[in-house]
């Protein structure tokens, strides 16, 4: 355990350097918030009726998305893995005596919780600044965010764990671009990161919440914002640790099985 | 003359090393095609189940909206197929690969373009082509040869515009050798949110996106023609008139290369 935390450790302070590009990153999801909040905007003129959250509620889920992008984003995976299993320094990794799924389970964790903390508090504090509704509303309450608290970190363990299998499966597919896409785009649909899941019709809500990618942000933004009752709050909470389990699990056999057989690229 | 050929040819020669070198990742070819497919496939759905919701905004039906989003999903992936190589252009300016280029003496502008085909992009047009065709059966537009016409200037401008912000967004590397987050906005920025007309953002995005980044001139005002919201033949020609924005993306590239200072090892 010691060997992850120090994983952990450095990854985390090695990326707390990178201010500058923090800086840009935050300007950026600013940007990108400011559009999508002026569309919902727009369509909320059209019909405001017609949704199931209000536009304040949708404002803060929209503006928590951004602030902890670096948690969620499935785009964001290290490059630097990828490249080790096509290069073939892979290699070197596999000789230290760690398990390759914790060493890179505790690297991911510490770049994205890193990233976060460098660029979620000036999106919030300019966010809670914002007139309503296009600004960030106060949690529905204390329980919500002690709530929101827990399943932010749940989601960020189901993301990374989701993030390790793609790794690992590129041990098989040797050229991960478009692994990586295919699954980028799933878990945009399905988690919720392009539409908010409410906004889909009711019969295919309750199918993409049954999922393993609405563990991931769906659950703690719209917690946030109380768009969820306390029964399904308690089962989203559930299916959370139990897809986690499942696809740590899943990530971890496969990960045995590549080891087998590992053709070590380049030269 | 001659040169121009030679160019073209030389440009023809990297397309076809490039298309051989990716096939030999085969199946990583089909799944990122495929890949690329659903990107901008789950983009559509998400409109879709918007407008399952209402039946216009500010305005637009549904199929007016898919009009739009098809022709920019279009634009821009013609434009991100030839232009890609400038999209990774940070790492040629960062291994200094950018000075080996510099010594050979065509021009470094296709040799760059050359450098990464994308024929995966291959994925993203086949469902650009299906939402056109979709979108155009769909829109009820009664055409006529001007309309034809004005979205043939429309997929002319857009791959202009957004050939010239790939070029800007590369020649920004010079600078600062990483290639800057924030332009994001403006080339996967605009395709995410160009599928909406631009007049659904408000007046001030209008008028930003009519004379700074001309994403108005190539989607919104011609769009107004097709849809009989306007008979003014002048909105027509706006998407050439976009075609402007290149020659500044191309002057500041070449400030940029006069100002390079080599890097790598």
């Amino acid at each position: 355990m010691k060997k992850y935390l120090s994983f952990f450790r450095l990854r985390f302070t090695m990326n707390l350097q990178y201010r500058a590009a923090a800086f840009g990153g935050v300007a950026t999801q600013f940007a990108w918030g400011f559009m999508e909040i002026m569309i919902f905007a727009a369509f909320y003129r059209a019909d405001e009726n017609a949704f199931p959250m209000s536009l304040a509620s949708t404002a803060s889920y929209l503006w928590l998305q951004q602030a902890f992008l670096a948690l969620f984003a499935t785009w964001m995976t290290e490059q630097e893995i990828f490249d080790t299993i096509v290069n073939g320094n892979i290699a070197y990794e596999l000789c230290r005596p760690v398990d390759i799924y914790g060493m890179w389970f505790s690297r991911s964790i510490a770049t994205r919780l890193s990233r976060a903390v460098l660029r979620c508090f000036p999106i919030l504090i300019v966010a809670a600044f914002l007139p309503y509704p296009y600004g960030i509303c106060a949690p529905a309450g204390p329980k919500h965010f002690i709530l929101f608290l827990i399943t932010l970190l749940l989601g960020l363990a189901m993301t990374v764990s989701f993030c390790v299998l793609i790794y690992i499966l590129a041990f098989f597919t040797i050229s991960p671009v478009g692994l990586q896409m295919i699954f980028t785009s799933m878990t945009d649909f399905f988690a919720g990161a392009l539409i908010p899941l409410p906004f889909f019709p009711a019969k295919l809500q309750t199918v993409m919440e049954l999922l393993p990618f609405a563990a991931m942000q769906n659950v703690p933004l719209r917690i946030y914002s109380g768009s969820m009752s306390g029964h399904e709050m308690q089962k989203a909470v559930f299916l959370q640790i139990f897809w986690l389990i499942v696809v740590t699990a899943a990530g971890k056999m496969l990960c045995r099985a590549a080891q087998k057989r590992v053709t070590v690229q380049g030269g | 003359m001659t040169q121009k050929i030679a160019a073209v040819r030389l440009y023809c020669r990297y397309v076809s090393i490039n298309i051989r070198c990716k096939m030999q990742y085969k199946t990583s070819f089909f799944l990122t095609a495929f890949g690329q497919f659903l990107v901008s496939f789950t983009a559509f759905l998400g409109i879709f189940f918007m407008f399952q919701r209402f039946s216009r905004v500010e305005g637009f039906t549904y199929s007016e909206v898919l009009l739009c989003f098809a022709v920019m999903l279009m634009e821009f992936s013609l434009a991100e197929m030839f232009a890609r190589g400038f999209d990774r252009f940070s790492k040629i300016v960062k291994s200094g690969e950018f000075d080996r280029i510099l010594v050979r003496p065509q021009n470094e502008i296709i040799q760059v373009l050359g450098s990464e085909f994308e024929l995966t992009r291959f994925g993203r047009i086949l469902q650009a082509v299906m939402m056109f065709i979709y979108g155009i059966a769909k829109s009820g537009v009664a055409w006529n040869f001007s309309k034809v016409l004005t979205v043939i200037f429309m997929l002319i401008g857009g791959t202009a515009v957004f050939t010239g912000l790939f070029l800007i967004y590369a020649a920004l590397c010079f600078f600062t050798l990483e290639s800057l987050e924030i332009m994001n906005i403006f080339t996967d920025g605009a395709r995410e949110f160009g599928k909406y007309p631009m007049g659904v953002y408000g007046e001030k995005m209008l008028l930003f996106t009519t004379f700074f980044i001309p994403y108005a001139l190539i989607q919104y005002y011609p769009l107004l023609y097709i849809l009989g919201r306007s008979t003014n033949r002048l909105l027509m020609f706006l998407p050439l008139l976009a075609c402007w924005f290149l020659i500044p993306a191309l002057l500041f590239w070449k400030f940029g290369v006069r100002h390079y200072k080599s890097s790598g090892s």
